[in-house]
């Protein structure tokens, strides 16, 4: 038994140990074909996160069933979020995978959204973060505030207005930058392409694809990082992105920025989209009246994939440093995730009106 | 030059790779796989590339790169079986194949039609590899070159190709190019999210039609109905012996045809952000372009379809540039080729700059495997294609359940809606009629395809360019007018002058008797009907979201116009003028032996029967009914048939993890697969 072997029974053991303190008794799922629904095309992120998962689930679930990952794009996850408001539990083959872009047109109050986060049993959740960066040029007045930035026209491309891409289009409002932002972007590696060739000036991206493709043009000298996200510590505060110690939060260029204020009603609001959009940002559901044993079988599977020793190396890899929750810190997150206060809404949506002229009722 | 010097150990060493016996065991392994699902019209490599997600997890990364390699770049090769025997496009990549490819196979020469496709894509596909392999070490500052305003020019060159394709009356290529732009509007607006032309209480058309189902709707379905109704094989006449070698050496003597629409297909695959659809229609137009004796295009001219065929596969090589460079996709299966990457080994190959600097001997490995599963793929398809081709021969009543049930599967993937097949129908009976009347399919597919990207770009590019011009006016016309697109403007005006000059003698899709009067104006007016309520229901979309409204109602514009001048001129022409082509005056059309309707209602049918009891339970009766009543089988025969056609359809959905339509019956009743 060499060490990875050892390791690798080790990290199962302790899965069983974890999976027997749960209260009741796990479901088995041998034979069967677990269908997640993930209710974006084959080429997103949500793809990569799912296609990640499922093998190690299939590996690590009592009777190892099949897992399989199926795509129901549409409506920008709308479609697919109201059909599995309507599945029911049949045999505990049914998973959903949720996304930022499903939870913030549920917050805003979307005509289209006919589902509700609150009637799903959530069994696993995980986080991601972002960066936003500057060209060269205008990366030299950037001195970790943005008061020499305020003269400056800058272009973005934007993937829609009440898409995730509100969080940087916000923050960068909020710190007094001017920032054209060029509607219908079809993804957010389009909006680096045209930052790659000029045409755009500043653009963010989520980590994994940060990582990837835009620190070699940091190094380059091609791209400078201006700020991320930052990561929620435990106590709600928001800190630096273990992922990105060096780079300094939203939070402290709003700090040092004139004009720019982490309270009150804005700071209130970016935060309340922030923690609803990335640190929970992609959630596992059953349907809401799966039973006990059905629910513990998947959390022991995602504990037991948590506990695999290389899971942390994989996963930094594919998904980035941030956290995976399971079971009842997967309902927590999500509880944190979907706690917009009324203010912040209405903060937001008046937002939209003004700046983007986008009306939601 | 030193670049290239430079990069000489790591092609050695990608050919290392290359050649181990294992790899190259996988290689076919996914060529065989990519062929099998490849023949089926709408699934493509996005479906072959799923199947075999779940094992690329840790998988070594040569041979999960040879497997995933060996399928996709065989599925432009294997496509081109729908194309040119039942006049399906199979994918984007052999829309303009089916023009010419499928007239030859009418004629009884499908086999050569085969070979000649097959020859030319083995061709363009080494070509590809080939270039890229000089190409991609320089390929970044080009690709960065290409900007909106850019990108704009080409997807506009490609809608020019509507000139040469418009058939003998322009206009009616025209408002046919314009109603398939503004049915590729329908659903939210890209920009602001607001509907067109649809409403909430329609979910299915927020969402807009996919190009599965406006090809097959708007070829196929024409097609096989006109086919069934006659009642009579495929080819009109004895296939011509086997053929392939005559087709072999019909791509030989147009090699330079092959040559420079090979060119074509890499140049514009490399362009990010536009993928294949439009590469297929250029290099069709300059095929047209190039010919000297026109007048047999669209009737069986083997260069229509040696010109495409040359550059989809080339295309394959050039989507790998953006795809590995960049990151970004040119297709929905380069989309999973990359996510599938970072499955592999130990997730050590990242698609990106790394690809050139750290892991080039990978991307070699990259882009020579994807010419030597061309040249397997090639082999075995010309071996096959013979005996397939013989498809055509056989009496079409007994083909055409299974072909609509294939198609009735293709489409329902891709929206997992039973509004997909309504849609379909739809489409069909548009096609039926604009083939009817002699308006130009392709350049209403042309427009359908492009009008997306005409629209983003143009939105993106003036948006840019305002912010621009604000800066400065030098700065506003360095942006817009850069040398890319002032060549690309003078090509694409060369190419209208010319196509239109040439296009009354070039008939895409063959010969039409004229007819009387009504049929054509009551066609006429229902197109212009739609347009009209296009233009109202755009007028209505608020201010502040008016750039969602502003390319459909230029478009609906545009082509009111041209509608408006076409029925002027119907209203002033007599009978018999060339304007009032209808298929159903002409002497074949009275010999039919079975009317339209009736024909169209069996499909409608089993479309309203899967609405009821669920796809494969209508599909087995369907198929029972088909073959006892229209095909008029003997009863032993006809169980024969239908088993086997519900068991292969069963089998292909396991075997892809697919589901079916469910019908009323499901709603009430839960049943096991494949009934559910």
């Amino acid at each position: 038994m060499n060490l990875k072997t050892t390791l690798r029974t080790a990290g199962v053991a302790l899965g069983f140990v974890a999976a027997a303190a749960l209260p009741a008794n796990a479901a088995d799922l041998s034979g069967k074909t677990v269908e997640w629904t993930i209710p974006f095309s084959e080429t997103g992120g949500s793809a990569k996160w799912a296609n990640f998962f499922a093998p190690l689930l299939s590996e690590h679930m009592a009777g190892n069933p099949n897992v399989v990952v199926k795509f129901m794009p549409g409506a920008g996850s709308t479609k697919g979020a109201n059909w599995f408001q309507k599945q029911k539990h049949v045999d505990g083959t049914t998973m959903f995978g949720s996304s930022g872009s499903t939870q913030f047109p549920y917050l805003l109050g979307d005509p289209r959204v006919r589902y509700e986060y609150k009637d799903w049993i959530p069994v696993m959740a995980s986080g991601t973060g972002g960066v936003a960066y500057l060209n060269p040029e205008d990366a030299k007045m950037f001195d970790g505030t943005a008061n020499n930035l305020k003269g400056k026209t800058f272009v973005y491309g934007n993937q829609g207005a009440t898409r995730l891409d509100l969080i940087p289009a916000l923050a960068w409002d909020m710190l007094g930058m001017n920032v054209e932002h060029v509607m219908g972007i079809k993804g957010r590696g389009d909006g680096r392409k045209m930052f790659e060739s000029g045409e755009a000036t500043i653009d963010y991206q989520t980590s994994s694809s940060y990582l990837k493709n835009v620190a070699p043009m940091v190094e380059e000298g091609k791209a400078v990082p201006m700020m991320t996200w930052g990561s929620l510590a435990a106590n709600g505060d928001i800190v630096r992105d273990p992922t990105f110690p060096d780079i300094p939060t939203f939070k402290e260029v709003c700090d040092a920025t004139d004009g720019c204020e982490t309270s009150g009603e804005a700071w209130d609001a970016w935060k309340a989209f922030f923690i609803a959009g990335f640190p929970a940002q992609k959630l596992a559901f059953l349907p809401g009246d799966t039973p006990q044993d059905v629910v513990n079988a998947y959390t022991a599977a995602f504990a037991d994939v948590q506990a695999r020793s290389d899971f942390a190396k994989i996963s930094a890899k594919r998904l980035g440093k941030y956290p995976m929750y399971v079971g009842d810190d997967a309902q927590a997150a999500l509880n944190g995730a979907l706690q917009i206060s009324p203010d912040a809404k209405a903060y937001v949506v008046g937002w939209l009106k003004d700046k983007f002229g986008v009306s939601l009722n | 030059m030193q670049v290239f010097i430079d990069a000489i150990p790591f092609l050695v060493d990608a050919w290392r790779l290359i050649l181990d016996p294992t790899v190259l065991l996988y290689l076919l392994g996914g060529v065989v796989m990519g062929l099998c699902i490849g023949v089926f019209p709408g699934l493509g490599g996005i479906a072959g590339l799923s199947l075999i997600l779940p094992f690329m997890f840790g998988l070594d990364p040569i041979y999960g790169l040879a497997l995933m390699i060996g399928m996709v770049a065989v599925v432009p090769t294997s496509d081109t079986f729908a194309s040119v025997l039942m006049g399906i496009p199979g994918s984007s990549a052999s829309q303009a194949t089916v023009l010419d490819g499928f007239p030859m196979a009418k004629k009884g020469q499908a086999a050569r039609a085969l070979s000649a496709a097959f020859s030319a894509s083995l061709f363009g596909g080494l070509v590809g590899a080939f270039f890229l392999t000089f190409f991609i070490l320089i390929a970044r500052p080009i690709v960065l070159e290409f900007k909106s305003p850019e990108l704009l020019m080409v997807s506009i060159f490609g809608l020019s190709m509507v000139g040469i394709l418009a058939g003998r009356i322009a206009l009616k290529g025209f408002v046919a190019a314009g109603l398939g732009m503004l049915v590729a509007s329908i659903g939210e607006g890209p920009f602001n999210g607001e509907l067109r032309m649809s409403s909430y209480d329609y979910p299915y058309l927020v969402d807009g039609l996919k190009l599965v189902i406006v090809g097959l709707g708007i070829f196929a379905i024409p097609e096989i109905v006109a086919l069934l109704r006659k009642d009579q094989a495929i080819a009109d006449r004895a296939p011509l012996g086997a053929g392939w070698l005559h087709g072999v050496k019909d791509w030989w003597q147009n090699k330079w045809l092959s040559m420079r629409c090979a060119l074509i297909g890499v140049v514009v695959g490399v362009i990010p952000g536009l993928g294949g659809s439009v590469v297929d229609w250029i290099a069709y137009g300059h095929t047209v372009q190039t010919t000297k004796d026109k007048s047999k295009f669209g009737q069986g001219e083997v260069r229509g379809v040696v010109g495409p065929e040359s550059s989809n596969n080339a295309k394959e090589g050039g989507g790998l540039v953006p795809t590995l460079l960049f990151g970004i996709p040119g297709s929905g299966s380069m989309a999973i080729f990359i996510g599938a990457l970072s499955l592999l080994g130990s997730g050590e190959l990242e698609v990106g700059q790394s690809m050139l600097k750290n892991n080039l001997n990978y991307t070699y490995s990259i882009v020579w495997m994807l010419a030597l599963a061309n040249i397997f793929g090639t082999i075995l398809c010309i071996g096959l294609s013979g005996q397939i081709a013989k498809i055509t021969s056989i009496r079409f009543a007994l083909i055409a359940p299974f072909i609509f049930m294939i198609i009735a599967f293709a489409a329902f993937q891709s929206g997992q809606n039973l509004m997909d097949l309504v849609a379909l129908f739809a489409i069909g009976l548009l096609g039926i009629l604009m083939r009817r009347f002699d308006w130009s399919r392709p350049a209403f597919l042309i427009g359908f395809v492009l009008a997306n990207p005409v629209e983003n770009y143009a939105n993106n590019a003036n948006q840019i360019a305002g912010i621009r011009f604000r800066e400065s006016m030098e700065a506003g016309l360095a942006y817009i007018f850069s040398p890319i697109v002032l060549t690309l403007i003078l090509i694409t005006v060369i190419s209208v002058v010319v196509g239109l000059r040439q296009s009354k003698s070039i008939m895409a899709e063959g010969a039409v008797t004229s007819g009387k009067k009504r049929a054509p104006m009551v066609f006429l007016m229902a197109v212009m009907g739609f347009i009209i309520y296009a233009l109202v229901n755009l007028a209505s979309i608020p201010d502040y979201a008016f750039v969602d409204a502003v390319f459909p109602l230029f478009v609906a514009s545009v082509s009111f116009v041209a509608g408006l001048i076409l029925f002027v001129q119907m209203m002033l022409k007599p009978e018999g003028d060339a304007v009032f082509a209808d298929r159903a005056a002409e002497a074949e059309e009275q010999e039919m032996r079975f009317k339209l309707w009736p024909t169209l209602g069996w499909f409608a049918g089993l479309l309203l029967a899967t609405s009821l009891v669920g796809f494969i339970l209508a599909l087995a009766g369907f198929l029972v009914l088909f073959f006892h009543f229209r095909a008029q089988l003997k009863p032993f025969q006809t169980v024969i048939l239908s088993v086997a056609g519900v068991v292969f359809m069963c089998g292909m959905a396991w075997l892809l993890n697919r589901d079916f339509p469910p019908g009323l019956l499901q709603h009430y009743v839960t049943l096991p697969w494949p009934l559910t």
